[in-house]
C-alpha cells in the first residue's frame, strides 16, 4: 500500500507574529518558515507504517512557493521515498489545496492519505476533511491513533468528550492530532541521503485546476491587548483582589 | 437570507452550543431553521424547538446517523443546502469534522471559527492562534461557517419553532462506528464553565492535580489542562485548551503551572480575569495574567483552597 503524506510550509510555531501596519496581512518577511508541526506528525505516522511493512512506498506532496521543496526535503529526510511539488506562488485556500491533492490522490492511488488537521497559520482545519469528500473517500480526523487491517483502517479520534474510534474503508483520508505520535529528528546522514530523492514538480495548470478562492482578506488586525502583568504579594490578597475588585467570585 | 443550523447533541440531549450558533445565525439576520441529524433525536427536537427565534426543526432520525459520523451528515446536509444562504454548526470536534466535507460536497470554501458577523458576507475569525484577526468576504452563493461559540451569547429558551420530520436517508458505505471512551464528570463543561482552573507541566504528575479538586468545587469550576500536561498523561485530552484543545472564556482562568505559551494563551486569553500561579516570575502567563502570584504551586493551592 502507498501512503500519500500533504506537507505545508509555514511560519515557525515559535515566532510571535506581526501585523504589517496596512493590515493587509501578517508580515512574513524574513520570518523562520518550517514544516506545520501536524505535518511533521503525518511524515512520521507514513513512515512508521512503512517501518511495520503496512506501508511500501511513503510519498510526500506539497502545494507551494519554490521554496517550499524545503520541507519536501525534510518530509524525504524523515523517511519519505519521492516527494510531488505543486509548485505555485498563489495563495492556496482549503478547498483549493483539496482539488489539487485530489488530482494527485488520482495520479497515485494511495490506500491512505494522511494529512495535519490543522495549519498552524489558517487555522483552517479543513483541507482533509474537503479532499475525502471530493474523492469520495471516508474520513478519519483528529487521529491519536491508526491501525491498519486488512483493507480496512481503524481511527481513534480526539472528540470535544473524550475519544471516538471509527473504521474506515480503504483508500481513506486521516488527519493527524498532537498525540498520534512524536516526530523523530532527521540525522544528518538521512538529510544527505534526502538530497538525492526525486522531487517531481507539477503547477496547477498540468493539475486542471484554477488556483482561485472566493474568500478574500479584506484585513488583517492585531488582537485587543489584554492589560496584564500586575502581580499579588499573597494568597490573601490574591483572594481580597478576586471579590472586592475583579468581584468574580463571591 | 436563510441559514441552517446544525444543532450539537450527545446522549439524547441538545448541547448548550447550537443556542451560540442561533445568536450568531441571528447576526447575520434571516429566516432560521435548526436541522437535528441522529438517531432517536426527539428529544433533541424539541429542546431544540425552544430556542428563541427559530422558524422550523427539521428532523433526519435514522440509524445511518446514529453516531453522527461525517461521511453520511455532510452527505444529508450538503443535500439540504439549496434551500438555504448559510449553514452554520458549532466549532466544536463535530463541527469541524462534517462542516468542510459539506463545503467541499458544495463546491464551496468554508470558514473556521467564525467569531464576529460584520454582513452577511463578511465574517471575522482568527489566525495565528489568535495572534490576528482576518475580515473575510466569501463570494459564495452558500457560506459554510464553523462559530466559535464563546463569541456568541446564547439565544434564550424562549421559542416554539415547529418540528418537521424529513425523509433523507443516505447510505453509508464508508464508515463505521467502533466505540466511544467518554469522560464523565460531575464539574460544568469547560466551553462554557464561569469559572477554569487548569493545570500545567508544573503540577507534577496526575495525582496532584487532585489539588485543583478542591478549588473547583468550591468555584464551581470546570478543570482544565495545558498540552504539556495532556501529553505527560497527567489527565485525559479532552481537557487541553488551547489552540488546538478547547477555547474557553470564563469569568475568571486559574492557571496553576502554566509557562503561557502563544499556543495555551490562544485558549484562554478571552477570560474576564485571569490568575496566574507560577513559581517562575519570568513566566509569559504573567503579562497576560491580572492577578499573578510567585509561588510553588504544592504550598499556595493548599492555602487558597482554604481561604477560598
Ligand atoms: C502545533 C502545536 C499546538 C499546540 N497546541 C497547544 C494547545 O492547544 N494548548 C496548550 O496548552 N499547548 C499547546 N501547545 C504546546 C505549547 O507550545 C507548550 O509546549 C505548552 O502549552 C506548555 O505547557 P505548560 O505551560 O504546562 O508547560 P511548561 O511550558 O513546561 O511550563 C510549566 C510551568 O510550570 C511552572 N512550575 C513548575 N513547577 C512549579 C511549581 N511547583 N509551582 C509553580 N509553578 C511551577 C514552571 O515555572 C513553568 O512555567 C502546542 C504546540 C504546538 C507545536
Ligand atoms: N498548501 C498545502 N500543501 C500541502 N498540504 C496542505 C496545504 N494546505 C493544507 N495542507 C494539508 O492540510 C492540512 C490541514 O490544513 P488546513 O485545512 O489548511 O488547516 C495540513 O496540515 C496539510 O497536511
Amino acid at each position: 500500500m502507498k501512503v500519500l503524506v500533504a506537507v505545508k510550509r509555514v511560519i515557525d510555531y515559535n515566532v510571535k507574529i506581526r501585523v504589517k501596519p496596512d493590515h493587509s496581512d501578517v508580515d512574513l518577511t524574513n520570518v523562520k518558515m518550517a514544516m506545520n508541526p501536524f505535518c511533521e506528525i503525518a511524515v512520521e505516522e507514513a513512515v512508521r507504517l512503512k517501518e511495520r511493512g503496512v506501508a511500501s512506498e511513503v510519498v510526500a506532496v506539497t502545494i507551494g512557493p519554490k521554496a517550499a521543496q524545503e520541507q519536501l526535503r525534510t518530509a524525504l529526510a524523515l523517511g519519505a521515498d519521492r516527494a510531488i511539488h505543486v509548485e505555485t506562488d498563489d495563495k492556496v485556500e482549503s478547498l483549493t489545496a483539496a482539488k489539487l491533492l485530489k488530482r494527485v490522490v488520482d495520479d497515485e492511488q494511495p490506500g491512505l492519505t494522511i494529512l495535519g488537521k490543522q495549519s498552524i497559520d489558517t487555522d483552517n482545519n479543513q483541507t482533509g476533511q474537503m479532499l475525502a469528500a471530493l474523492a469520495g473517500m471516508g474520513q478519519g480526523t483528529f487521529a491519536s491513533e491508526v491501525q491498519v487491517e486488512g483493507d480496512r483502517v481503524q481511527v481513534t479520534r480526539e472528540i470535544d468528550g473524550g475519544l471516538q474510534t471509527v473504521s474506515l474503508k480503504l483508500p481513506a483520508v486521516i488527519t493527524t492530532d498532537l498525540r498520534l505520535n512524536e516526530p523523530r529528528y532527521a540525522k544528518l546522514p538521512d538529510i544527505m541521503k534526502a538530497k538525492k530523492k526525486p522531487i517531481d514538480v507539477k503547477h496547477p495548470d498540468d493539475l486542471g485546476v484554477a488556483v482561485a478562492s472566493s474568500l478574500s482578506v479584506l484585513k488583517v488586525e492585531s488582537p485587543a491587548e489584554r492589560q496584564g502583568g500586575t502581580k499579588v504579594a499573597s494568597v490573601d490578597e490574591l483572594v481580597d483582589k478576586l471579590k472586592n475588585e475583579a468581584k468574580v467570585i463571591a | 437570507m436563510s441559514i441552517l443550523v446544525i444543532a450539537e447533541h450527545h446522549n439524547g440531549q441538545l448541547a448548550g452550543s447550537t443556542a451560540h450558533v442561533v445568536a450568531a445565525a441571528q447576526a447575520i439576520g434571516g429566516d432560521i431553521d435548526i436541522l437535528v441529524a441522529g438517531e432517536n433525536v426527539s428529544g433533541v427536537a424539541e429542546s431544540a424547538a425552544k430556542l428563541a427565534g427559530v422558524g422550523k426543526i427539521k428532523v433526519a432520525d435514522d440509524s445511518v446517523y446514529a453516531h453522527q459520523l461525517a461521511e453520511p451528515t455532510a452527505e444529508l446536509i450538503a443535500g439540504l443546502a439549496d434551500d438555504y444562504s448559510h449553514v452554520l454548526a458549532a466549532a466544536s470536534t463535530q463541527g469541524k469534522n462534517v462542516m468542510p466535507r459539506v463545503a467541499a460536497l458544495k463546491d464551496v470554501a468554508a470558514l473556521s471559527e467564525v467569531i464576529g458577523v460584520e454582513s452577511p458576507d463578511t465574517f471575522l475569525r482568527p489566525i495565528y492562534a489568535g495572534n490576528a484577526i482576518a475580515t473575510v468576504q466569501s463570494s459564495d452563493a452558500l457560506k459554510v461557517l464553523t462559530v466559535r461559540t464563546t463569541a456568541f451569547d446564547a439565544v434564550e429558551a424562549t421559542g416554539s419553532a415547529g418540528v418537521e420530520a424529513i425523509d433523507a436517508t443516505v447510505d453509508n458505505t464508508l464508515s463505521q462506528f467502533v466505540d466511544e471512551e467518554l469522560a464523565s464528570s460531575d464539574r460544568p463543561e469547560l466551553g462554557s464553565a464561569r469559572v477554569v482552573v487548569s493545570g500545567g507541566r508544573g503540577m507534577g504528575n496526575g495525582e496532584n492535580f487532585k489539588l485543583l479538586d478542591g478549588i473547583a468545587d468550591k468555584l464551581g469550576a470546570a478543570i482544565g489542562a495545558s498540552r504539556a500536561a495532556v501529553d505527560a498523561g497527567f489527565v485525559p485530552n479532552d481537557m487541553q485548551v488551547g489552540q488546538t484543545g478547547k477555547i474557553v472564556a470564563p469569568e475568571l482562568y486559574i492557571a496553576v503551572g502554566i509557562s503561557g505559551a502563544i499556543q495555551h494563551l490562544a485558549g484562554m486569553k478571552d477570560a474576564k480575569v485571569i490568575v496566574a500561579i507560577n513559581k517562575d516570575e519570568e513566566a509569559p502567563i504573567f503579562q497576560v495574567a491580572d492577578y499573578g502570584l510567585v509561588g510553588d504551586l504544592f504550598e499556595v493551592l493548599p492555602e487558597l483552597e482554604s481561604k477560598l
